[in-house]
């Protein structure tokens, strides 16, 4: 199935895109598509332990699933204020 | 009350706003705190050329949304209105500006410090510094409105 993946700030300029279509196998959790974003950019590695996300613009946990046409966002450590 | 824009923030605007959606609830307001943060000319001893600020919108309004739900809770009849700016920021340019508006003035205090302390902690938002001699993200906390340890925080700090 086809999700959308959303990156901001660094991790954005890391992988050189704000957005990426990605093609995950079902069932998926946000973590089965982190994975498939690192192969599509593996500079975002490093932020594994650093990450917050987000499932439809709503806060999520790793292990919440995934469905076609998802907008799952990946956040780096925030620096708002 | 809760937005992300590019355009310059007013204080003045946002307490009017406030101030209306209390001033017959309840007590009524008897007192408005704001709070606006100030893009600096130096960071870390590095001379600061302008921000530029990110965020991810839809979230960053839940997330403020969500902040007020939990000064209420503390502060029952408190209101609060949180604006950020995102794009380009010169040195004292306001990034963020909030309000907080309650029947008194020691609450009103209290819930302003509240609401910058958990968007410092929350809020999807990114700060890139440009300096003289280079340029940095910033990367504070790992947002997670769910931990309960860093909200308890946020209010200690608030009623300090």
């Amino acid at each position: 199935m086809r999700v959308t993946v959303r990156l901001f700030a660094r991790l954005r300029e890391l992988a050189g895109a704000s957005t990426l279509v990605l093609e995950v196998a079902e069932p998926a959790t946000v973590a089965t598509v982190w994975h498939a974003a690192t192969i599509a950019a593996p500079s975002l590695v490093p932020y594994e332990r650093a990450l917050s996300c987000a499932v439809n613009a709503s806060f999520s946990r790793m292990s919440h699933p995934v469905s076609e046409g998802d907008d799952v966002a990946f956040l780096p450590p925030v620096s708002g204020g | 009350m809760f937005s992300v824009t590019s355009a310059p923030l007013s204080v003045e605007a946002l307490t009017t706003q406030v101030e209306a959606s209390v001033r017959t609830r309840g007590e009524g307001c008897g007192a408005v705190a704001s709070f606006a943060g100030l893009v600096r000319a130096t960071h870390q001893g590095r001379a600061v050329r302008y921000l530029e600020y990110e965020a991810f919108e839809a979230l960053a309004i839940t997330v403020f949304r969500q902040i007020q739900a939990e000064a209420a809770e503390r502060w029952p009849g408190a209101a609060l209105g949180i604006v950020h700016r995102v794009g380009r920021l010169g040195i004292g340019e306001a990034s963020i500006v909030i309000v907080a508006a309650t029947a008194h003035r020691a609450e009103a205090f209290q819930v302003c410090r509240y609401a910058i302390e958990r968007v410092k902690q929350v809020a999807p938002v990114w700060k890139h510094e440009f300096f003289e001699d280079g340029e940095a993200w910033v990367e504070g906390a790992i947002a997670d409105p769910a931990d309960e340890a860093a909200r308890t925080r946020a209010l200690e700090i608030a009623c300090a």
